[in-house]
């Protein structure tokens, strides 16, 4: 007997299948806000600190970026809840943990991307920018870093859209985002295949609705640099 | 498994377990490299068709989580008639995933070769065949290889992902020592570990590539 597709029982559950689409919304859009402010912290770190702050900020991008996120996930899931440091449980619920791992994950990418954009923007920039009798932290901001964030928003984008995608992994400690809401829903209906293709199709959506959103914010918050930068990218992918 | 503390034993039982990993980094390696290399011609073709539709494939399966691609696998292939082994099934998966991201980075070394290069070798009268056997390909491999390398470090990262079909490979096997000892700060500590000392060099090797592409160029 030819395989027959039945979307109806997994479809019944819409409701749930929304549940699950928000928290992937949700973490996402959490870690990416909080992983960005991270980054930049980290990036800022490394800029002005002293040699071990540096040292340490290096080590931190390179331990993150050569681990696998799974396995980051379960150290903090897992590993944390056995330490107890002065009597207090470390022990994180699932969701908390998976936000903590993607946003962790996320930062360290993006210390090496905005370092990019830092690298790009010549001492004589900064140089001038004091010559108007702009404050350091006006320069910081108008010289460095809104023009590096801009230079590489593209590549900042693609990395957004990697850890949405990635916050599928955290449904191994059973959050209940997209992925894991599609498990439940396999275990009841019995129709595996078909409840990830509805999962495949949203997060496709999903997917591309993030980038068109932050194309929108690349225009919005760079304007003037956005249409360079797209030129460059556009060079760059050439 | 029969095993209470985590010792000589289990660590043994994890780093036997990467024999597994890098299984399936090769055939993701081997397999997807073959699909992303068509995928990349295809890209590149002059045929407006064949542009699009591998356009298509790879913006699809660079929307999707690599986690969705091997339950398609898992579950689908079975109701295509092709009844394959998990390691199979992980294996075609990884492929998947891969041949999209090695399809974007050749596609991009190939055009990062100068327009000048094929119409010079068009004007020798080279076919489409010879200009990529003997002009392009040549250029665009010392372009290719640092990202490639680098790609390689997310291949064996998410080699980790097929675990929850079953395949005792290194993270899976973490989950089943931890199971069995309950010690999961030293165990995940020490996988974390055994994938980083595979990553690391692989990342520096990636890095100085990149640096000997650019060493020509004044900076």
């Amino acid at each position: 007997m030819p395989f027959q597709f039945q979307f109806g029982a997994v479809l019944n559950r819409w409701p749930f299948i929304l549940e699950g689409v928000g928290l992937t919304i949700g973490l996402s859009l959490g870690a990416i806000l909080l992983g960005t402010l991270l980054a930049l912290l980290l990036t800022a770190a490394r800029q002005l600190g002293p040699r071990p702050v540096r040292w340490l900020v290096e080590a931190y991008v390179e331990v993150l970026r050569n681990t696998p996120l799974l396995v980051q996930l379960f150290f903090i899931f897992f590993g944390l809840s056995e330490l107890k440091p002065f009597g207090v449980s470390l022990r994180l619920s699932a969701t908390p943990a998976a936000l903590l791992a993607m946003t962790l994950n996320l930062a360290a990418y993006c210390v090496e991307i905005i370092r990019a954009g830092v690298d790009s923007i010549h001492k004589s920039q900064y140089e001038a920018g004091l010559s108007l009798a702009l404050s350091r932290w006006q320069v910081l901001r108008h010289v460095v870093i809104v023009p590096s964030v801009a230079k590489v928003w593209p590549a900042l984008s693609s990395q957004f859209v990697l850890i949405m995608l990635a916050s599928s992994i955290t449904s191994f400690i059973s959050t209940q985002e997209l992925s894991g809401v599609t498990a439940i829903i396999e275990q009841d209906t019995y129709r595996s295949y078909e409840s990830y293709i509805v999962a495949t199709v949203l997060y496709a959506v999903l997917a591309l609705l993030l980038k068109g959103l932050l194309a929108g914010i690349g225009r919005a918050a760079f304007p003037r640099v956005s249409g360079l930068a797209r030129i460059q990218a556009r060079g760059e992918a050439a | 498994m029969m095993m209470t503390s985590f010792g000589a034993d289990a660590v043994w039982l994890l780093v036997r377990s990467v024999r597994w990993t890098l299984l399936l980094t090769g055939i993701a390696l081997v397999m997807g490299g073959l699909l992303g290399a068509v995928m990349a011609l295809l890209r590149l073709s002059t045929n407006r068709w064949l542009r699009q539709g591998a356009a298509g494939y790879i913006g699809l399966i660079q929307s999707i989580p690599v986690l969705m691609i091997l339950f398609q696998s898992y579950y689908g292939l079975p109701l295509a008639g092709f009844d394959l082994p998990p390691l199979l099934a992980a294996g075609v998966s990884l492929s998947i995933y891969a041949s999209a991201y090695f399809a974007e980075i050749w596609r991009g070394a190939v055009e990062a070769v100068p327009h000048q290069q094929w119409e010079a070798s068009a004007s020798l009268a080279l076919t489409r065949a010879h200009q990529y056997r003997y002009v392009i390909l040549p250029q665009a491999l010392r372009q290719a290889l640092p990202p490639t390398v680098g790609f390689l470090v997310q291949l064996v990262k998410n080699t980790s992902i097929v675990s929850v079909v079953g395949l005792a490979e290194l993270a899976r096997t973490a989950q089943l020592v931890n199971n069995a000892t309950i010690q999961p700060f030293k165990v995940f500590g020490l996988v974390a570990l055994i994938y980083f000392l595979i990553c690391f060099p692989l990342s520096r090797l990636s890095r100085v590539l990149e640096r000997r592409l650019h060493a020509g160029r004044a900076r």
